[in-house]
């Protein structure tokens, strides 16, 4: 075993258990305030209204306070409208983004790495017309009737608003909220008859769509450019069944010597839901080479690439070209421990959003009842193999059997969680370093051959009827 | 409130599980029925729209030109039999059984065509032709997906949709 105190970028679990000081305070409220929601704001019973009322409370010494009170008494009198519908929302966000805050002073401390300027200003604010007014006046309904009053007719009538966002690439990130939450409601219909509903999750995803429909939340400022060495330490892919996304974390090592920072690239496309497992990566390839080199462990030298203020490095292939073979865990085990951490945006300021790069080696492994477990310095970190992608050489069994793991740390239901990224196993007898998104760019695996040609025999139908259906 | 509710990212739909799309392109549990796009045998520029309504099994194919189709007059035509069968691939039987609602009965677990017989033998009625409009234009909608551009900025919003390995 590695003992905690050897530095060098091991990190500190025991920090993971200890208690976060007005954390569960916060969640309350924000449980009240779900709980309601699902019920439905429009006339909410006595134990409901309680709920939007602990709201208001929890954040009564905000800035926010006046107004969240006075749509509070609004909506529990039954008369609540759409600003006051936003003001909750604004409220529910600002109690996640404190407990989002604390979480990340927790993570820093197991890091060790230091975080950048933790104020980001907010956006711009481009003008907001029609659609977002549209999508608003959805949610408003939605909030209204609850997810226990969901139905098939009300649920589809965001169709229009989605088809309409997605063909403007600057409102990509609504449009993308809005497919993959009204995807899971009409799978739920009719509400009424729902076992159970996912409370949380369905509030965040509310309020966030609520909330970008306002000037300016969606924007994150530039912050010019960045010249220098990118070292990718792995690939993280989420996907609904009409989107997917895939983000290269890594290590940018700017010329002129100044410290390393942590970073991300982002590519994304909607997708029908038919195009699944390699299929998601043959859609995002051609339009990052950050993936192969990724998958193929290499570095690309970046010049002039532009960069948020967040570290989201807005990837165009003309800022980059391929740079030397760079392996990922010697960049996790020398120059990670060494970098800046990005800052978050205002309204990324959420425990969902929280995925910081990590090395762990050393650690105890156990498994029990399909729950994979690593015991870092005898503290029990759970390990999230479902989020690995189906079209990965990552399996479960590999993680079990790593000595060594890059990851993302993660927090969600109330506790730390990792995201393997990728191992240092031995296979056979032999060491090997398998990765996450180590077919991104593509594979020879013959497992993974067959998994490509099935997705591309797939998208060759689409293709087909959609060129000889779509432009009659 | 159990683990799965107080949880951002609880997966609520399952993802679609890979199939070979060529005979039936298009599937999908919605609206109260599953519904779908079956390309015709003989005819590549024609394509039927089928459908088969939850609970009372009535059913309804017509081309996309809104042409009856031949097969599917008092039973099931080889159109709904496909689109039941994709389903079954592409949602798992458990989930289309029970969007269904069809009493498939055995200990041994939902499958096609227990599902389509559970169904057939109930003597469904034939349903109302007029959803072939919307389902059509759903699929066209689909397929458009791949026509847009992707793009560089990033989505945090695609941090609440983690993937899964987990099957329907
Ligand atoms: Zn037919």
């Amino acid at each position: 075993m590695v003992s905690a105190d050897q530095g060098g970028g091991v990190m500190r679990a025991d920090v993971l258990a200890e208690r976060v000081e007005g954390l569960d305070e916060a969640l309350a409220a924000v449980d009240g305030f779900d709980s309601a929601l699902a019920c439905g704001l429009l006339r909410p019973p006595a134990a409901t209204a309680a709920g939007v009322t602990g709201l208001a409370q929890a954040v009564a010494g905000s800035p926010l306070a006046g107004r969240v009170a006075e749509a509070a008494d609004k909506t529990v009198a039954g008369a609540g409208g759409e600003d006051h519908f936003v003001a909750l929302a604004a409220a529910r966000t600002a109690l996640l983004g404190s407990v989002h805050d604390a979480l990340i002073d927790q993570v820093a401390e197991v890091t060790g790495r230091t975080a950048r300027e933790r104020e980001v200003p907010q956006g711009g604010g481009l003008p907001v017309g029609n659609l977002h007014a549209a999508a608003r006046s959805w949610l408003v309904d939605l909030a209204r009737t609850g997810w226990r009053g969901i139905g098939h007719e009300a649920v589809a009538g965001v169709a229009p608003v989605v088809q309409a966002m997605l063909a403007e690439p600057r409102l990509r990130r609504p449009a993308t909220l809005l497919d993959g939450f009204a995807v899971e409601l009409a799978a739920s219909c009719p509400g009424a008859t729902l076992e159970r509903v996912p409370v949380r999750r369905w509030a965040d995803l509310w309020s966030r769509a609520l909330l970008l429909t306002l000037p300016g939340t969606a924007e994150v400022p530039d912050a010019g450019v960045v010249t220098g060495r990118l070292l990718p330490l792995g690939v993280d892919l989420q996907e609904h069944a009409g989107a997917v996304q895939a983000q290269v974390h890594a290590v940018l090592e700017p010329v002129g010597g100044a410290a390393p920072r942590v970073v991300r690239a982002s590519v994304s496309a909607p997708k029908p839901d038919s195009v699944v497992g390699a299929g998601l990566w043959q859609l995002l390839r051609p339009h990052m080479s950050l993936l192969a080199a990724a998958g193929e462990g290499r570095a690309m030298e970046l010049t002039d690439m532009p960069v948020t203020v967040e570290g989201d490095l807005i990837w165009d292939d003309a800022c980059a070209r391929p740079g030397a073979s760079a392996d990922a865990f010697v960049t996790a085990r020398v120059v990670l421990p060494t970098a800046l951490d990005a800052a978050t945006a205002p309204l990324d300021r959420h425990p969902a959003r929280i995925a910081v790069p990590v090395f762990l080696e050393g650690y105890g492994v156990s498994e029990g009842d399909g729950v994979l477990t690593f015991f870092v310095g005898g503290h029990p970190l759970a390990v999230d193999v479902d989020r690995v992608p189906v079209a990965s050489p990552l399996t479960a069994q590999a993680v079990a059997a790593s000595g060594a793991c890059i990851g993302l740390l993660r927090w969600d239901a109330g506790s730390y969680r990792l995201q393997p990224l990728a191992v240092e196993a031995t296979v056979r007898k032999k060491p090997v370093a398998l990765h996450a998104g180590g077919w991104a760019g593509g594979t020879a695996d013959k497992v993974g051959a067959k998994g490509e040609k099935a997705a591309t025999d797939a998208v060759t139908v689409l293709r087909e009827r959609a060129g000889r259906l779509l432009r009659k | 409130m159990s683990e799965w509710e107080r949880s951002s990212t609880a997966r609520v739909v399952a993802p679609a599980r890979p199939r070979r799309l060529a005979k039936v392109p298009f599937v999908e549990l919605a609206d109260g029925r599953l519904q779908g796009v079956v390309s015709s045998g003989s005819d590549i520029a024609r394509v039927y729209v089928s459908s088969v309504v939850a609970g009372s099994y009535a059913f309804a194919c017509s081309t996309n030109n809104n042409r009856p189709c031949g097969g599917a007059r008092g039973a099931y035509c080889n159109h709904i039999r496909a689109l039941i069968s994709e389903a079954v691939l592409q949602f798992g039987p458990e989930r289309v059984a029970r969007y269904l609602k069809a009493e498939t009965g055995g200990d041994e677990g939902p499958s096609a065509q227990s599902i389509a017989h559970a169904m057939s033998s109930t003597r469904p009625p034939q349903g109302d032709a007029a959803a072939a409009a919307p389902v059509f234009s759903r699929f066209l909608r689909h397929l458009s997906y791949l026509e847009l551009a992707p793009v560089t900025t990033p989505l945090p919003e695609m941090q609440w949709f983690p993937p899964t390995r987990a099957v329907a």
